[in-house]
């Protein structure tokens, strides 16, 4: 698999960290339950989703990007 | 060696009726080990297996087959050793040929840092009931001759443990093992039947939706690997479950027999040989969250690397076939097992890359709390509310692979 760098281009997906981006539904209103959420719950997306990715071997920086978890 | 003959497994599939006293979703090795167990263990057999393609055809057909029980945490050690004894009487109690073969596992390590804590968990094994211990550099070099000690000059092997009650079984038959024997006790396991929605009456389960009719039932567990989201979403469950894939190759035969499995932690590798001579092998898992089947360059590249830095032989082997299985990860690298907040749901998950070892304990104590309304105290760790109470079972360095 590749995923594209905003700053270096094209690259191998070794090159890069996964980094989560939590989303706490908000009908979990509880501030004690929105906490435990947002540190342990994952929302396993099943389709397009958002993510943060670091460029370990590469520029050293978080990007955002679009991917499908399907594919 | 293999002389004598073997009756056919006599599977009776069973046609889905309206309505079952337990739905579990997932036909592959802990679904049925629990119908199993269920049947056998505590006489409740109106029990339905639902299962979206052919029963073993996830998980359960994808792994490595790997059984041992030298985890890093007593609550694991105690678990996966139950598993381990219940394996190593499976074949007199179904009477069914699983191909079990207790071939023992040398876990080495390539750093300083690595010897210290592996020499801390073997005695910690050792003391838990997992046969362990710790060898030197020199004793596995005797051990297996076929290793490179100075692991291509990188990574030189400084020591590491060896669990002599390490096994691999074959998963097909385990899979067929635990569905006969449910099904000849009357339990129907509903291939090409995909739990499509869970019924709820307030906080409580009703039944199950598939894509060939409803069933009512009272109790509904989710054995799935890999989906398991998809289905607490029915339910409205958040979960600590992110789904990964995991890939493993083969190679083609090796002349002699191979022994122990070896397993690398720095490098996050392990190999076996299988009952035909070929190589086994399995990496780390991939790094992006993905439902996807799809084998990798990436994978082939970097585990192949790691075969020949340990087995330089390896070199000389081809490979055969790739996969990919997706598995269910947890935070701490524990599994999820019990009950929920949903009344009469309940989940054994977060299996992760760890799943085949823990079939027949994970589906005995399954039945168990189902039979008797009560979480069996070998699980009660694993439960889901851990999080919450902030009692985390972290046992990363014990997954094989990470």
């Amino acid at each position: 698999m590749k995923l594209t760098c905003p700053n270096c281009g094209t690259r191998s997906v070794e090159e890069f960290r996964y980094g989560e981006i939590p989303r706490v539904p908000d009908h979990i209103t509880d501030p004690d339950a929105r906490d435990l959420d947002r540190v342990f719950m994952k929302a396993n997306a099943h389709g397009t989703t958002v993510e943060a990715w670091f460029h370990d071997f590469g520029c050293r920086r978080w990007f955002r990007l679009e991917r499908d978890t399907r594919g | 060696m293999n002389e004598f003959i073997e009756a056919k497994v006599r599977l009776r599939w069973g046609e889905q009726k309206p309505s079952y006293d337990v739905v579990i979703i997932g036909g592959g090795g802990h679904g049925l080990a629990t119908a199993y167990y269920l049947a056998t263990r505590h006489g409740i057999t109106n029990v339905a297996v639902l299962e979206r393609g052919y029963i073993g055809s996830g998980n359960s057909g994808r792994n490595t087959t790997v059984i041992r029980a030298n985890y890093g945490i007593p609550a694991s050690v105690r678990f996966y050793q139950h598993s381990l004894d219940l394996y190593r009487q499976l074949e007199t109690e179904t009477d069914r040929w699983i191909m079990h073969a207790e071939k023992g596992i040398l876990w080495m390590h390539h750093t300083e840092m690595g010897i210290r804590t592996e020499r801390a968990r073997a005695h910690m094994n050792q003391a838990f009931g997992a046969d362990t211990h710790f060898l030197t550099r020199k004793e596995i070099g005797k051990l297996v001759p076929e290793i490179d000690l100075d692991g291509g000059g990188r990574y030189p092997v400084l020591g590491g443990s060896y669990h002599t009650q390490g096994a691999t079984a074959r998963h097909d038959r385990v899979v067929w093992s635990y569905a006969e024997g449910a099904m000849a006790r009357g339990v129907d396991v509903l291939q090409r039947t995909t739990a499509t929605g869970i019924r709820l009456d307030g906080d409580r389960v009703t039944g199950v939706e598939t894509d060939r009719g409803f069933i009512a039932c009272g109790t509904v567990m989710s054995a799935t690997a890999g989906q398991t989201t998809t289905i607490t979403d029915m339910v409205g469950l958040r979960m600590p479950i992110r789904t990964h894939p995991l890939q493993a190759l083969v190679t083609n035969h090796y002349r002699q027999t191979f022994h122990p499995i070896v397993a690398s932690a720095e490098l996050a590798f392990y190999v076996s040989q299988t009952a035909r001579g070929e190589m086994l092998m399995g990496a780390e898992w991939d790094r992006q969250p993905s439902y996807s089947y799809r084998s990798s360059l990436e994978f082939l590249r970097s585990c192949t690397a790691k075969a020949i830095t340990i087995l330089p032989f390896l070199a000389d082997l081809k490979v055969l076939r790739q996969w990919t299985g997706v598995c269910d990860l947890t935070p701490d690298s524990s599994p999820v097992m019990g009950f929920t907040p949903v009344d009469g749901f309940l989940v054994s998950t977060g299996w992760g890359t760890w799943g085949f070892k823990a079939i027949p304990a994970g589906g005995e104590q399954m039945a168990e709390l189902i039979a008797t309304g009560r979480t069996p105290e070998l699980i009660a760790p694993y439960s889901l509310d851990r999080f919450a109470r902030d009692r985390i079972l972290a046992d990363a360095g014990s997954a094989g692979t990470q």
